[in-house]
Parts: structure tokens; C-alpha cells; sequence
């Protein structure tokens, strides 16, 4: 099937591959069924095609009914057996130096919050996911508002977000790479604008990540970028959103600390570049009808200087 | 003339049903973001400007005010008015207003802030959220229609549910 | 015509005039009405299936917004679960198992055209909000929170659940009158392992809706509590939960689908029967497949659930009765193929729409098997390949199926026959269409592509496929407009049917097309499964049964032996205005619970009227006909 993103049939986790390998078993079992059957059907009615051929005995008949069904019940076990086998698999992967992440679904992104015994050395970010690759990795998963569901077909399948309850996902990546997941549960306006990525990188690549996404925000180096900053906090920014190192502490929006580092803007809905940027931040109705994120009302000046910090953050 | 009434009785309904319906996410250009400016008196010298909205637009709008609970509690309101029943802040839910609580009022209160605490919300908070918030505040006091006020919410029940307030007209009392 | 049958068709006529067609309680008439109402919705829901599949064709479209199209794939699934496929099949039931059955009418006739009435006014009263923007847009299965009192902004959430409410009354109305005419109504000789398979459906199917109608009716009417009223049945905060909702649900959702495939197949076995001129092979074994079908259809519920985060071993547990289901289904179509296996087939469009279910629902009953499984369901589980295989299932499982048999009944209904030419074009069209609009949609859930998403970026690769399946949308539309036209036009000029050109084994068959209203005269009786087939000049025929009130023969559950003989409810307009009267409570009820009080008064009214005993069943008036030697039914003199 190719090198399709975001496909079941690509799988780079070990999970995905448990699955699809499941999926091709049982792919090519139905086919041998479905063509026996078409067969048999063909083959019964080929047999009266100039004239009846008269029915078949009763005990004929029902010898050739009783075995058809008993090789489908026979097939059909095997198959809950390759389920059974391929669940328990899934379910096997050891946790053992699982790397911890939380996951809140809010409408319509994702809070990602890697934990840490310490407080102050977690790390909190939005609609973006960097692992170690062949680690362990345990996502619990909590919803904010309504029911969402956390979906990386290249590596594991989804497991829903319900209010109330706390859900968990183990996940293992093989090979470096962006996997691209999207909500898989029906949430409201935008739920087809809820993508995220994991990127998977080697360990130590992961580790500088994660370290530098505990340093807070730079102060401006320049007075575009001071007015920039003074969009931030003293404009509708800071009722939000929290940007580490300034006054903006608003937590009901995605963490911006970090925000020049992601590959996506508005849950994976826009590329992230200064263009993009600009253009949600001017209008986000215009991208993402009904997004919770409301026009802001900002000159053309204040805009420039405020994606000009933001992209500072780096 | 039945034929009439008919058509009449139907586009009210419609009406109606399209103020409380309508989801207006879209509707301001960012332009119109930006708070009009709010005057507390209606004396000017001269010829007087033409006077801010007097009632908001999402009265009857159930995204509207579904929006503006949603901001009540994303903005902190909570923090001094407690889901309306006060705290360090006066309650918003009873009838006694120290300055005004007609619709027009608390959209200035909350632009402008009030001595003795109420932040300014000025340049922080979009004109149409602003209306949004003046709106839900009203829901609070049972001053919204019934079928556009909010339910309850998907959390510990601090209060009854907005829909299910009876009115309570606001007095203004100049003090708390 | 002898004075006999002018006799009963001066008894068991529709009356006249404007308030005789109110009035009408003729289950032909019902059913009729029934059937052109479910089509109608078919319609309705199609345009929006088109709407879907035009604003799916390209990537990033702009055609129609978030709001706009989620309101659309919500009343599409609820239109086609509950307007349409629910109905429809039941309606078949409703013209034709009194036929098939050898009855002169159906039982409870004035509830049963109550049951229209609530159908059509939940119809439109869902289509009305649907123009006024208050159309639900929370998914057909309305999960909470996303349709609870926070989330579910103005009543949209409520117009939804009140629908359920008028679809599911009627629902259960239907399901209660089939069940009573089929136990109680047959003609004498018709014991239970010898009622045509298609009624044996109709009784399972009715059952099944007898059971799980009232689970989404606590569904639906806690969720109005907790939206009108505060309560926190789906509140996680104070002691609730979402889950609930999709347990309670789910469990009438799984066998809703069930209850729409089930009478498809008892149209199968008839089809298939009829078109090789077979008895079908295995009567038994069809009969018991049909019931398994039915019970272990209410044990499969939670997989709808399985990305919930619920217990590994008990889903594993719903895995196995979910893969276990297929087996009756299995036995069905060998019994199918037995039944074919030599035969002469007349390859009639009613034949061509039974062998296409062999190729289409095979295949969605093997994707069934592939979701059962709960790891590859965690993968394809609301993506586009459930999509597929729904489809798959209920368009190739059901509505080939009942499109055949609309084609085989319609003269019985009408007297003309459907072209043949039309009908094998819009045949070959949607049967193209079909398989070009949702096999595609199998390979774009697997390369992850999720449900209910009003658009989707270009760079994921799935903009051919989706196009793909939009032409094929687009063929299946024109296919349905032709398969319309054939019967707007036959129904004017169709060739003149008889009473059996299909040379068919069944008893609706034995009398003309379309029947009178008294159904038949004489009153048959059977000694096999196949009437017509087996049936010499030498059957009894029932006699005693009086042509000058509605007299009905009762008889009993098991053998169909004559119990007694009732008098049958003369129409009435008491139950078109018992319907508007609730319509307005139940509508009230969406802005105010105190309509439930209020509108309980004239809905008192409304059944007082109802039930107000006729001048003609008084003492006197039964005296007075004994003496005139008129012999009433003995059970109303004692």
C-alpha cells in the first residue's frame, strides 16, 4: 500500500504490525470465502441454466449445507483465536521505563503534558508528541469537554477520550519519523481539523527536546519584538494562552512557549510559516470555522510584531 | 387572509428559531473585534454620538450564551464572582446591581473595570466575547429566554441551571 | 362477482370522501401509505448523502461549511435508520403478511393508523426544524457529552431525541399489531412451521423491536432530562456517566440493524423461491436462523464500543458473540444456494436484486467478521471502511432486497407490472454505483481516514478515492431516479398484472391485484408452505364468517385452529387527532416539561373519543340482532 501517511496498513509501531497482520489474514481468508461462495452460487445456478436440473435430495442437500457450515464455524474460530492471540499481544507490551505523557482533548486540539515526579521539570505543549524511538511509551488520555479519540494508524489503534475517565495507550515506535493521528470520535464543528503528529526521534535527540522545552521564553532582542511581546501580555493573547517567562498564564489555549518549534498550526490544520501565522491569527474563523480561538482585532502593525516574537520562540 | 396569517405566523417562527439557532462564529470581521468606546453619560456637548447597543446581541442566542459560560469560566470570572453567587466579588446572580445591570451597563463594567477590584477587560477581550459574557451574566439573574439560556453543565452542579432561574429584575443600589 | 363479495366490499371499504381517507383503517391503505412515506424519506436522505459525497469529492472544498454538513451526515443516518429503513420494512409487513397469512385484516386496526399518523408527524416535524436550523448535528447516535446539556447548543440535541420518541412509538405500534395478526390471524391449517419465511421474519423482527425500542426511549428521554431538566444521568461529575448513553444506545442500536436486515431476508428466501419455481431448501433451519439471528443480535451491543477503554476480557467476550452471529447467516445463504442449486432461473429485476445480495452483502458480512475483531477494530472503528461495510450490509443486506421485492409486489399493490426494461437499468446502475461509491471507502478507512469530517487536507493522499466514490454517488442517484420513473410511469401505464404473474407459491397471490378489500373471498385455508404450488381444487374453505360487519376469524397461536369469530373496529377519525394531540405534547416537551401535563388533556380527550364504546355493541342492539336472526359473534352475547 505504499508509503501512505496515516494508514493502518504502514505500521511502524509494534502494535500496528500485530494488527495489520491481522488484518491481512483475515483479508485473504474472506477473499478464499467470498470467491468460494460466489462459486458455489455460480455453480448452482449454471447447473439449471437450459432446463431444472431437479433438486437435490434433501439429504444431499442438507450434507453440503451441514458442511459449509460446519467449515465456517471452524474458520470463524480460528479466526477469534487470531483476534484473541493478536489482543493479547498488543496488550503484552512491557511498561517497564515507559516514558509518561498526558493527553487532554480539548475542542478541537491537544494538550500534551509529559510527566515528571518533579513539577517544575514537566513539560507541557499542544497537537505535538516527540518520543524516543523503541521505548515504551504510556499515554494517558482525559477529555476536557466531550468525547474524543487519540489516533495514530501507523502505530497502535485509537483509544477514546471520555469526560470522567482516564483511558490508557502504550505505544512503540521502530523507526525515526512524523506520524501524523487525528481525532477519530465526533466532537462538535471541527473535529475534521483535529490532527496531531508524533515525531519519533533517537533518544538522545528526544532528550535535548525535552530539555529544551523546559527553558522559558526568551526576552525580546529588539524593539519589534518588545511591542511583540507587549501584544502578548498586555493584549486578548494572555487570556488563554501561557507563554513560560512572560505574564501569560492563561491555560483554556495551546501552550505557546515553545510555539516556532512545531511543524503545524491550529492542530495540524495549517503548515506552520510565518504566512500561515499571520492569517490564523487575523482571522481563525476564516480557517477553522467555529474554533473557539475568536478574531483578536489587532493592526497590521501589532500582527507583525507579534509573529515576529512568536516566532521567536523557539 | 388565512393563507396571510399563516405565512406571517411561519416567517415569526423562523425568526425565531434563527436568532436562537444561528451559531454565529463567523460573523465579525477582526476589524469589529476591537470594544466600541463606552460612555456612561448619554450628555455630550454638540451633537451626542449615537449610544452603544443597548441590549447585546446574543440575548436570545444560544451559542451566544453558550459561549459566554464557556468564557466565564476560561477567563476566571469564578475567581471573585464564584459561578455568580460572589465572593470577593458581588454576586451576579441575585438582583442588586452597584453599577447597573441592564445590558449596556455590565458590557462597560466589564470594559472599563469598577473601583474596589472588577478588572479593566479593555484590549484583552474581543467586543463580540464581551457581549457574550454580558449576556450570560444576565442568564445568571434569569433574564434570558428559556430556551436559549444555557443547561446545566457536564460538571459538580454549583447552581441551578440557567434556564431554570426565574427572572430577577435588577435593582440598582449604588453600593453592594 | 357474486352478492357475497359486493356484500364484503360494501363492509371493508375505505369510506369516502375527505374525512373517509382521514379515517381509513384498512391495512392495505396503511401500508400503502407506509410505504410511499418511507420512500419518500429515502429520497430525502439520499439528496443528502449526494450533498455529502459532492463536499467529499475534493479535498479541502468549500461547498458547504462545518455546521452546515454536520447537521447533514445527522439527519442523513437518522432519516435512513429511522424514517426509512424501519418503516419500510415494516410496512411490507403491514400490506402483505394479513395477505400472506390468509386474514381479511390486520389486528388493532385503528392503533396501526395511529402508528402512521405518529411516523409521518415525527417526519415532518424533523424536516420542519431541519428548515428552521435547528436540524440535530450530533451523529445520528447522538453521543453525549457532545449532545448533553453543555455541549449540545440549543435544541438541536432535543429535536433529535423527540424524533426518536415519534419513530419509536410507531415503531412499537407496528411491531404490536404484526405480532397479533400473525399469532392470531392465520388461516386455518397455517400452523406456525408453515407461515411463509418473509412473515416469520416479520414476527422475529417485530419481537426484536419490542425489545429494544424501549431502551433508546430511556435513552432519549433521560437525555431530554438532563438538557430540560438538570438531571446528571450522563453528568461524570455528579455520578453519571457518557458511557451510559452508549450502552443504553447501543443495545437498541445493534438490533435496530438487525430489525432492518432481518425482513430482507425473509425477502430473500421468497425471491429466491419464487424465481426457480424451489420450495426453499431448509424451511427449518431458516426459521431457526432467523430467531438466533434475533438473540444473539441483542448480545453484540458493546462492539460499538471497544475503543472505550472497557475491560479486555469482557469485550473479548463481545468479539465472540459478534463473530458467533455470522454462523445463522452462514446457514441462510447455503440454504439459499441449495434452493438454486439446478434450478431454471427467470432472471426477472426482483431475481437480479436477490442475486446481487450474494455479491454485496457477502462482502459486508466479512468486513463485519474483521470488525468483530477488537484489535482491527481499533483501527478501522470510525473510520470510512465502517462506513463501507455498513453500507455494505444494509444497502446489499436490506435495500437490494427490498427494492427486489417493491419490484415483485408492486402489481399486487397496483394491478400493473413495472417495466422490465427500466428496472434492469436501474438495476445494473445502482448495482455499478454502489460498489464504485463505497469500496473505495474500505481503502480510505484503512489508510486513515476518519468518519464525520466535513473535509480533509489534500496532502493525505485521499482525494482519488473520494472522488471516486462520488461518482459513484452520483450513478447511484441517477439509478434511483430511473428505478422512480419506472414506477411513477408504470403505475399510469404498466402492462395489467393478474392475480399471480409471477407464478408465485405464496397466498397474497390467490386473490386479485389489487386485492379486494376484504382480501379474500372465500377465506382460505393451507395445508403446506407453498399454497399455490401444493393447493388442488379439493382445500377446504373457511365459510361462516359473516360479509355484513367487519367479521374476523381468530385463531389459535400454534396450529391456527378456529378459535372464534370478532367484530373488527369500523374506521375512525380518533386516531388522527390522538396523533396530532400528542404531536403537540411531544413537541411542547422539547421547551417546557409542563407540555406533558398540558398536553396530557387533550390527548385524555383525544382517547376518550377513541375508546367510546359504538351504539352497536350496546345490549339492546345485540338483542335486537338475534332476534332478526343475525347471529353475532357468541363471545358478545355472554
Amino acid at each position: 500500500m505504499g508509503q501512505a501517511i496515516q494508514s493502518a496498513l504502514n505500521p511502524t509501531g509494534i502494535q500496528a504490525a500485530r494488527i495489520s497482520d491481522l488484518y491481512w489474514l483475515m483479508f485473504w481468508t474472506s477473499t478464499v470465502v467470498y470467491v468460494a461462495v460466489l462459486i458455489a452460487l455460480t455453480v448452482a445456478i449454471w447447473r439449471g441454466r437450459r432446463s431444472d436440473a431437479g433438486e437435490p435430495s434433501r439429504a444431499t442437500a442438507a450434507k453440503w449445507v451441514t458442511a459449509a457450515t460446519a467449515i465456517s464455524i471452524v474458520t470463524l474460530i480460528g479466526l477469534l483465536f487470531a483476534s484473541v492471540a493478536t489482543g493479547r499481544a498488543m496488550g503484552s507490551l512491557s511498561t517497564e521505563n515507559a516514558l509518561g505523557i498526558e493527553v487532554v482533548g480539548y475542542q478541537w486540539w491537544w494538550s500534551v503534558k509529559y510527566k515528571n515526579p518533579t513539577p517544575s521539570l514537566e513539560v507541557t505543549t499542544a497537537n505535538e508528541l516527540h518520543v524516543p524511538v523503541g521505548r515504551p511509551i504510556a499515554i494517558s488520555l482525559k477529555a476536557f469537554d466531550v468525547i474524543h479519540s487519540f489516533w495514530v494508524p501507523n502505530l497502535h489503534g485509537k483509544v477514546d477520550l471520555i469526560p470522567g475517565r482516564e483511558n490508557l495507550i502504550t505505544l512503540q515506535v521502530d523507526r525515526a519519523g512524523v506520524y501524523r493521528g487525528q481525532c477519530a470520535e465526533y466532537c462538535g464543528l471541527q473535529h475534521a481539523h483535529m490532527a496531531f503528529n508524533i515525531i519519533a526521534e533517537e533518544s538522545d535527540a528526544f532528550e535535548r527536546w525535552l530539555t529544551a522545552q523546559r527553558t522559558p521564553a526568551p526576552p525580546p532582542s529588539s524593539p519589534e519584538l518588545t511591542s511583540g511581546l507587549a501584544v502578548v501580555e498586555r493584549g486578548p493573547c494572555q487570556m488563554c494562552h501561557t507563554i513560560r517567562g512572560t505574564t501569560a498564564g492563561g491555560r483554556f489555549g495551546p501552550d505557546l512557549t515553545h510555539v516556532a518549534t512545531r511543524s503545524t498550526l491550529a492542530s495540524g490544520t495549517v503548515p506552520n510559516t510565518p504566512d500561515a501565522l499571520t492569517s490564523w491569527i487575523k482571522d481563525p474563523q476564516h480557517i477553522k470555522p467555529g474554533t473557539k480561538m475568536p478574531s483578536t482585532g489587532l493592526s497590521e502593525q501589532e500582527l507583525q510584531a507579534l509573529v515576529a516574537y512568536l516566532q521567536t520562540l523557539k | 387572509m388565512k393563507t396571510k396569517t399563516l405565512i406571517v405566523a411561519a416567517a415569526l417562527i423562523w425568526m425565531g428559531a434563527c436568532n436562537r439557532e444561528s451559531r454565529r462564529y463567523k460573523e465579525l470581521s477582526p476589524a469589529d473585534a476591537r470594544p466600541e468606546t463606552v460612555k456612561l453619560s448619554t450628555l455630550q456637548p454638540g451633537k451626542a454620538d449615537p449610544p452603544v447597543n443597548k441590549t447585546s446581541p446574543y440575548q436570545a442566542n444560544a451559542y451566544g450564551l453558550s459561549e459566554g459560560k464557556r468564557l466565564f469560566s476560561a477567563y476566571n470570572c469564578n475567581g471573585c464572582h464564584a459561578m455568580g453567587g460572589g465572593g470577593i466579588g458581588p454576586a451576579l446572580m441575585d438582583d442588586k446591581w452597584i453599577y447597573g445591570g441592564e445590558p449596556d451597563q455590565i458590557y462597560s463594567t466589564i470594559l472599563q473595570g469598577r473601583p474596589n477590584g472588577m478588572p479593566s477587560f479593555a484590549g484583552r477581550v474581543p467586543n463580540n466575547q464581551v457581549w457574550q459574557l454580558v449576556s450570560y451574566v444576565q442568564s445568571m439573574s434569569g433574564n434570558t429566554p428559556e430556551d436559549a439560556a444555557p443547561s446545566r453543565d457536564d460538571d459538580l452542579a454549583a447552581k441551578k441551571p440557567e434556564n431554570r432561574e426565574r427572572p430577577r429584575r435588577p435593582k440598582q443600589t449604588g453600593h453592594r | 362477482m357474486s352478492a357475497e363479495t359486493d356484500q364484503l366490499a360494501a363492509t371493508w371499504q375505505d369510506p369516502p370522501g375527505l374525512l373517509g381517507w382521514f379515517s381509513a383503517v384498512d391495512h392495505k391503505t396503511i401500508g400503502i401509505r407506509f410505504i410511499v412515506t418511507a420512500f419518500g424519506f429515502f429520497i430525502l436522505g439520499g439528496l443528502e448523502a449526494a450533498t455529502m459525497r459532492l463536499q467529499l469529492a475534493r479535498p479541502d472544498n468549500g461547498l458547504i461549511g462545518p455546521d452546515l454538513y454536520n447537521q447533514i451526515f445527522t439527519m442523513h443516518g437518522t432519516t435512513m435508520m429511522f424514517l426509512f429503513a424501519v418503516p419500510l420494512v415494516l410496512a411490507f409487513g403491514v400490506y402483505f403478511v394479513p395477505l400472506m397469512v390468509g386474514a381479511r385484516a390486520m389486528a388493532l386496526p385503528r392503533l396501526l393508523a395511529f402508528g402512521y399518523w405518529i411516523y409521518l408527524f415525527g417526519g415532518i416535524f424533523l424536516y420542519v426544524m431541519f428548515a428552521l436550523n435547528i436540524g440535530p448535528d450530533q451523529g445520528w447516535f447522538s453521543y453525549v457529552p457532545l449532545a448533553g446539556p453543555e455541549y449540545g447548543i440549543g435544541k438541536r440535541a432535543d429535536v433529535w431525541a423527540q424524533l426518536i420518541t415519534f419513530t419509536e412509538v410507531s415503531g412499537l405500534i407496528v411491531a404490536i399489531c404484526l405480532v397479533t395478526t400473525i399469532f392470531k390471524l392465520r388461516a386455518p391449517g397455517m400452523s406456525l412451521n408453515r407461515i411463509p419465511l418473509f412473515v416469520w421474519s416479520e414476527l422475529v423482527t417485530s419481537f426484536m423491536v419490542i425489545f429494544a425500542m424501549p431502551s433508546v426511549m430511556i435513552a432519549s428521554t433521560t437525555l431530554i432530562l438532563d438538557r430540560l431538566v438538570g438531571t446528571h444521568f450522563y453528568n461524570p461529575a455528579d455520578g453519571g456517566d457518557p458511557i451510559l448513553w452508549q450502552h443504553l444506545f447501543w443495545f437498541f442500536g445493534h438490533p435496530e440493524v438487525y430489525i432492518i436486515f432481518l425482513p430482507a431476508q425473509g425477502i430473500m428466501s421468497m425471491l429466491l423461491s419464487t424465481f426457480s419455481h424451489r420450495p426453499v431448501f431448509g424451511h427449518q433451519a431458516l426459521m431457526l436462523s432467523l430467531t438466533a439471528t434475533a438473540f444473539i443480535g441483542f448480545g453484540v451491543w458493546v462492539h460499538h464500543m471497544f475503543a472505550t477503554g472497557l475491560p479486555q476480557l469482557g469485550i473479548s467476550f463481545f468479539t465472540a458473540a459478534s463473530i458467533m452471529i455470522v454462523i445463522p447467516t452462514g446457514v441462510q445463504i447455503f440454504c439459499w444456494i441449495a434452493t438454486l442449486w439446478g434450478a431454471r432461473i427467470r432472471y426477472d429485476t426482483p431475481m437480479l436484486y436477490a442475486l446481487a445480495f450474494f455479491v454485496i452483502f457477502i462482502i459486508g458480512g466479512l468486513t463485519g467478521v474483521m470488525l468483530a475483531s477488537v484489535p482491527l477494530d481499533l483501527q478501522v472503528h470510525d473510520t470510512f471502511f465502517v462506513v463501507a461495510h455498513l453500507h455494505y450490509v444494509l444497502i446489499g443486506g436490506s435495500v437490494f432486497p427490498l427494492l427486489g421485492g417493491f419490484h415483485y409486489w408492486f402489481p399486487k399493490m397496483t394491478g400493473r407490472m413495472l417495466s422490465e426494461r427500466l428496472g434492469k437499468i436501474a438495476f445494473a446502475l445502482l448495482f455499478i454505483g454502489f460498489n464504485l461509491t463505497f469500496f473505495p471507502q474500505h481503502v480510505l478507512g484503512l489508510h486513515g481516514m476518519p468518519r464525520r469530517v466535513y473535509t480533509y487536507p489534500e496532502n493525505m493522499g485521499w482525494g482519488t478515492l473520494n472522488l471516486l466514490a462520488s461518482t459513484g454517488a452520483v450513478t447511484m442517484f441517477i439509478a434511483l431516479c430511473i428505478y422512480l420513473a419506472n414506477v411513477i410511469i408504470s403505475r399510469r401505464s404498466g402492462a395489467i398484472a393478474g392475480e399471480n404473474p409471477w407464478d408465485a407459491p405464496t397466498l397474497e397471490w390467490t386473490t386479485s391485484s389489487p386485492p379486494p378489500a376484504y382480501n379474500f373471498s372465500p377465506l382460505p385455508t393451507v395445508t403446506g408452505t407453498d399454497p399455490v404450488w401444493e393447493h388442488t381444487d379439493e382445500v377446504p374453505i373457511v365459510v361462516g364468517v359473516a360479509s355484513e360487519c367487519r367479521e374476523v376469524l381468530v385463531t389459535h397461536v400454534m396450529d391456527a385452529e378456529p378459535d372464534h369469530k370478532k367484530e373488527w373496529p369500523e374506521p375512525s377519525i380518533w386516531p388522527l387527532w390522538t396523533a396530532l394531540v400528542i404531536t403537540g405534547l411531544f413537541i411542547g416537551s422539547i421547551f417546557t416539561p409542563w407540555a406533558v401535563v398540558v398536553g396530557a388533556i387533550p390527548a385524555t380527550f383525544a382517547m376518550v373519543g377513541w375508546f367510546w364504546p359504538k351504539r352497536g355493541q350496546s345490549p339492546e342492539a345485540l338483542i335486537r340482532r338475534l332476534e332478526a336472526g343475525d347471529h353475532p359473534p357468541l363471545e358478545q352475547v355472554l
